[in-house]
């Protein structure tokens, strides 16, 4: 089993027919992911890779039928792009674009609060379930199947620890790039509610970084009802305050946000934490 | 992206929000000019974009327009050190001169995302002029908050509850509230991330006006408001940063010795983190984004090796969309034409990481191949 998507879950690309949307279209149906249609207002009509194009999501679900979405369309379009998926009830919703305004963020999220529409991202690689489905741009070949459950707000780190697990052994259920901007859809407390319930998750690492308090909250859910072992990280103990470090989220804010008292309150919470970002694949290892 | 305070108040005069009057001045005679048609005292205020200006000798308070001329002959060209700062303080270039007012109260009011509720929220409290961050450390309590409803915006109520809970009386209230309504206008039109006003002030004739005034755009929006974007002021800006923005490179100044290039955010603070661990300190944060090419590898190197700092560079990219064959040339490319010897330690990983590793080895420009982030790490610290 898995969290989010599986061999079933079938997807529509809106944003198929720019460059990135068309390439990573490619890239999942490679890795056996079921596209069944793409989305460009005005290319209705078209084929990308075999898929079929349509100017409306609404459109594309009904000819084709599809249950998630990912997101490639520009960061001026990409909170429109989540409401019309969300509109056309689809039950989950991958944005990858960079750059959306939090005050589109904002609005959007209002719009989510009352539809059953799960959100990952924005600002995001994605989510797998090794073998099964890809809805992303994560590299398809360093995931192998398996039970531990990823959780990650930034992409190539989330790899550099799935590199690791694979190269112990360890696969994975399901790995969920959350995103690093401060308004995502999927927090780190919902993943780890995700990996809790999925009966063949047997253990969860999350990966955080500084700036806000979403960690914190993730550690008073694993400390009140989480069973399974979870291992975490967090990245940026080396950076200044008040410097953004890439992310739009991650900052050290007023002294609140600081890795310190991010990986306090995790290791109090029984999570596994480590000090060096080489050791999550060991550290997964030992709790196994 | 910070601005000015004179540029803060430009913006939200626009929006109806009471600010002194006044004017910015980049010479003494400017300021004197500025000082002679308001009348009367006026303050001289440093503009710089690091807070503490007034402990840092940057604003002053004269009694007219020939003391306004003197004070800004003394404050435009100084080092102004403040907390934020740094040691080496930042050059003042300009100052903006205003009347002065008669404070009978001070308060604070700012705007910014409340990241846990995902909503905008309106905070103010009677502890103004000081750091509300130490306020709300020891007495959340003294901060009034209000969260705005994305469907229907700051409501009117809200902002008159929070001129009551300042304790404002009469037609100061209203006055507040329009302040405040005004404030969350510009702040939503303009796409900001922080519209700060400490400290807002209550005048001895009843009125309310933003003696300061701090705003932060959010990045993302900038796209959308031209006019904010010619705001940016690149003098306030560390001179590598700004070079490396022109060619979308996120790169950050530090103070260490080993400079790292690492494509993604959140894995470049896990490189600077390790390098730590493994007892050095990070000469910088440089993410090159999730399509690191041969180019953006080989500006990034060329920022580096700008920093006088910088002793030896650790590469760490993993490789998924991206191949580490073309970033490995990258590399090769960068260390012919930058023609330096710096030691440079490559950890190459994911998509054709084996092939990209042959190439540096067969380059013969002395790179220390890598093999994981640890071994990257103790490796590059080595060569200290």
């Amino acid at each position: 089993m898995s969290v989010l998507v599986d061999e079933k879950t079938r997807v529509i690309v809106q944003g198929i027919t720019g460059a990135e949307g068309s390439f990573h279209t490619e890239q999942m149906l490679e890795y056996g992911t079921l596209v069944a249609s793409g989305v460009t207002p005005g290319k209705g009509g078209q084929e990308i890779q075999g898929v079929p194009v349509f100017d409306t999501v609404r459109d594309a679900v009904e000819a084709t039928g599809a249950n998630a979405s990912a997101i490639f369309v520009p960061p001026a379009f990409a909170a429109d792009a989540i409401m019309e998926a969300a509109e056309a009830g689809l039950e989950l919703v991958v944005c990858i674009t960079e750059g959306v305004p939090v005050a589109d963020m904002v609005r959007t999220h209002e719009y989510l609060r009352h539809r059953p529409t799960r959100l990952i991202g924005p600002n995001c690689p994605g989510v797998i379930s090794p073998g099964k489905c890809k809805i992303g741009i994560m590299p398809g070949f360093i995931h192998k199947p398996g039970k531990v459950g990823v959780v990650s707000r930034s992409g190539t780190l989330t790899y550099e620890a799935v590199g690791q697990l694979s190269d112990c052994g360890i696969g994975q259920s399901t790995c969920i790039g959350i995103g690093g901007d401060p308004i995502i859809g999927t927090r780190f407390l919902d993943a780890l509610k995700l990996f809790n319930e999925d009966p063949d998750t047997e253990a969860a690492v999350m990966i955080g970084e500084i700036g806000g308090t979403a960690e914190e909250e993730a550690a008073d859910y694993v400390e009140r009802s989480c069973d399974k072992p979870v291992v975490g990280f967090i990245a940026g103990r080396a950076a200044p305050p008040g410097r953004r470090m890439g992310h739009a989220g991650a900052i050290v804010a007023g002294g609140k946000g600081t890795a310190d008292e991010k990986m306090k309150a995790m290791e109090s919470a029984g999570i596994h934490v480590c000090e060096s970002p080489a050791d999550i694949g060991a550290a997964v290892q030992s709790v196994l | 992206m910070k601005i000015h305070e004179f540029q803060a108040k430009d913006l939200l005069r626009r929006f109806g929000v009471a600010v002194p009057e006044g004017g910015v001045a980049r010479t003494p005679e400017e300021a004197g000019e500025i000082a002679a048609s308001l009348g009367g005292r006026v303050v001289v205020k440093a503009q710089i974009h690091a807070g503490g200006r007034g402990k840092g000798g940057g604003v002053r308070l004269v009694e007219d327009a020939d003391a306004a001329t003197a004070a800004t002959r003394e404050i435009i060209g100084m080092q102004l050190v403040t907390h934020q700062t740094g040691p080496g303080g930042q050059r003042v270039k300009q100052v903006l001169v205003e009347a002065a007012s008669d404070i009978d109260r001070e308060f604070y009011l700012g705007i910014t995302l409340d990241r846990t509720q995902n909503r905008v929220v309106v905070m103010a409290s009677r502890e103004g002029g000081v750091e509300i961050e130490k306020v709300a450390a020891r007495s959340p309590e003294k901060i009034l908050v209000e969260t705005v409803d994305p469907s229907v915006g700051l409501v009117p109520f809200q902002a008159t509850r929070l001129a009551f809970g300042l304790g404002l009386e009469g037609a100061s209230v209203r006055q507040a509230a329009h302040f405040i309504r005004s404030l969350h206008e510009a702040y939503a039109a303009a796409d900001c991330s922080l519209a700060e006003i400490n400290p807002l002030v209550l005048t001895t004739t009843g009125d309310v006006l933003a003696l300061d005034a701090k705003i932060n755009f959010d990045d993302s929006g900038l796209y959308r408001h031209q006019d904010q974007m010619d705001l940016r002021d690149v003098d306030e800006e560390d001179e590598l940063e700004v070079e490396a923005s022109k060619y979308d490179l996120n790169y950050i100044k530090l103070d260490g010795n080993i400079g790292c290039i690492v494509n993604g955010a959140g894995l470049a603070m896990a490189t600077m983190d390790i390098i730590k661990l493994a007892g050095a300190e990070p000469a910088n944060f440089l993410d090159v984004g999730g399509g690191a090419s041969a180019e953006t590898v080989q500006n990034g190197y060329r920022i580096l090796l700008s920093d006088p700092n910088v002793k030896a560079i650790l590469i760490n990219i993993f490789g998924g969309i991206v191949r580490c064959d073309r970033v490995a040339e990258g590399v090769i490319q960068a260390r012919q034409n930058l023609e330096t010897t710096v030691p440079t330690v490559v950890r190459l990983a994911g998509t054709n990481a084996n092939v990209a590793a042959d190439m540096l080895e067969k380059s013969s420009l002395q790179f220390v191949v890598a093999t994981g982030l640890k071994d990257a790490a103790e490796k590059v610290v080595a060569t200290l």
